[in-house]
C-alpha cells in the first residue's frame, strides 16, 4: 500500500511538473526513482530509457508504465500510468472547455519561458553524469569515439536515434565473445570492484 | 462507430511516432484534422498552443481532451489507451527479456555500449531547451535562469519540484509581458 502510494506521489510530481512534453520529465523521473526511491540503479535506468527512445509512442508514460511495472506488478503500471497523465489531461479539458483565453495571458507565457532553461539544466546534468558512468565501463576513448559518432550521425546525418541503439545493441549481441571479447572483461571486473 | 475512430486516430500515432511525445504531433494532426476532420487547422493548433502551456506529456493531453470532445469520458479513456498501451506492452516484454538475461556478459556489454548515445541524446536535448530559451526569454534570462537553477539543484540539492515552481513563479512575474 505505501509502495503504491509512492509511486502515484512519483509519477503525479513528474507529470505536474514536466513542462515541455514526456522528454523535458525524462530527469524528473530519474530524480523520483533512482535517487529519491531507490526503486531502479543506474543501469536500470539508462537501459529503460535506451530501449523507451528505441520504441515508438510517448516516452513519459513507456517509463511510468514499465517503473511501475516493475515495482508492483500490474497494478502498479496502471497507478504509474494514471498518475502520470490523469491530473493534466483533467485541467487541459476545465481549462479549454471553460477559459479560452487563459493561453493569451502573459504571465502563463512567461512560466512557459522561464522553466524551459532550469529543465535544460537538468537534462545537461544527466548527460553529464551518462558520459561520467560511460567513461568508467568503456574508457574514454570509447566513450567519445561512441559520443562523436551518435552526435554526428544524429545531428548532421538525420538518422534515427532508435536506429543507432538497435545497431549497437546488435553489436552487442553478435560479436564474438571468446578471444575478442576482452573489452567486455575489463567491463565486467570493474563492476565488480565498484 | 465513435469510439472505433478515435481508438484508429490515436493508436497509428502511437505506435509510428518514434521519438517520444512531440514526435506524434504531426501524426495526430494528420488522423484528428485529414482524416476524420474532427477539428480545422487552426482549432487544432490552437489547443497544441493550450496543451503546451500546460505540464505532463503531451500525447496523453491530446489524447484526452480529443477523445473528450468526441466521445466524452469514454472516449477520453479510449484515446487515452490508445496512445499509451501499444507501446507500453511492448516496452514491458522486451525489458522482462533483457532483465532475464541482465547477467549475462552480453546483455552487460549492451548497456555499456548504448550510455554514450544516451547521453549525446540527452544533450542534444538540452541544447534545444537552452536555444528556445535563448530566442523567447533572451541570453540574460536565460543565462540566469541557468546558473541560478544549477546552483540550487546541484549545489544546494533542492528538490527540482521547487525549482520548477520557484522559476515558474518568477516567469509569471518577470517575463509575462
Amino acid at each position: 500500500m505505501i509502495q503504491h502510494w509512492n509511486l502515484f506521489l512519483a509519477f503525479f510530481r513528474v507529470g505536474m511538473l514536466g513542462y515541455g512534453g514526456g522528454p523535458s520529465s525524462i530527469p524528473l523521473v530519474h530524480k523520483e526513482v533512482v535517487e529519491k526511491y531507490k526503486w531502479l540503479s543506474d543501469d536500470d535506468f539508462a537501459d529503460i530509457l535506451a530501449l523507451g527512445n528505441s520504441l515508438p509512442g510517448p516516452i513519459a508514460t513507456k517509463m511510468a508504465g514499465y517503473i511501475g511495472y516493475r515495482v508492483s506488478g500490474i497494478l502498479g503500471m496502471l497507478n504509474a500510468v494514471l498518475a502520470t497523465i490523469i491530473p493534466t489531461i483533467a485541467i487541459m479539458i476545465i481549462l479549454i472547455t471553460s477559459l479560452n483565453s487563459f493561453r493569451e495571458q502573459p504571465w502563463v507565457n512567461g512560466m512557459t519561458q522561464a522553466v524551459v532553461p532550469v529543465v535544460g539544466v537538468m537534462l545537461a546534468t544527466l548527460t553529464y553524469d551518462f558520459l561520467k558512468k560511460a567513461k568508467v565501463n568503456l574508457g574514454w576513448l570509447t566513450t567519445l569515439l561512441l559520443g562523436a559518432g551518435s552526435l554526428i550521425l544524429i545531428e548532421w546525418a538525420g538518422i534515427h536515434p532508435g536506429l543507432i541503439i538497435f545497431a549497437l545493441l546488435l553489436v552487442a549481441l553478435i560479436r564474438p565473445m571468446g578471444k575478442k571479447g576482452k573489452d567486455t572483461k575489463v567491463y565486467v571486473n570493474k563492476e565488480q570492484s565498484s | 462507430m465513435i469510439y472505433w475512430k478515435i481508438f484508429i486516430a490515436f493508436f497509428i500515432p502511437g505506435i509510428v511516432g518514434y521519438g517520444g511525445g512531440p514526435a506524434s504531433i504531426p501524426l495526430v494532426e494528420n488522423e484528428v484534422v485529414e482524416r476524420f476532420s474532427w477539428m480545422s487547422v487552426s482549432e487544432f493548433s490552437e489547443m497544441l498552443a493550450m496543451a503546451n502551456a500546460l505540464p505532463g506529456p503531451i500525447a496523453t493531453k491530446m489524447a484526452g481532451f480529443i477523445g473528450y470532445q468526441q466521445g466524452g469520458i469514454l472516449g477520453t479513456f479510449v484515446g487515452v489507451f490508445a496512445t499509451v498501451a501499444p507501446s507500453l506492452l511492448l516496452m514491458i516484454g522486451l525489458l522482462s527479456l533483457l532483465y532475464k538475461f541482465k547477467d549475462s556478459p552480453r546483455v552487460k556489454t549492451m548497456t555499456a555500449l548504448i550510455r554514450p548515445s544516451i547521453a549525446i541524446l540527452l544533450g542534444i536535448m538540452a541544447f534545444q531547451f537552452f536555444r528556445n530559451s535563448y530566442f523567447s526569454a533572451g541570453a540574460l534570462q536565460t543565462i540566469l535562469l541557468i546558473v541560478v537553477s544549477f546552483f540550487l539543484l546541484e549545489r544546494v540539492k533542492v528538490h527540482p519540484a521547487f525549482v520548477i515552481i520557484g522559476s515558474l513563479m518568477y516567469g509569471a512575474i518577470f517575463l509575462g509581458s
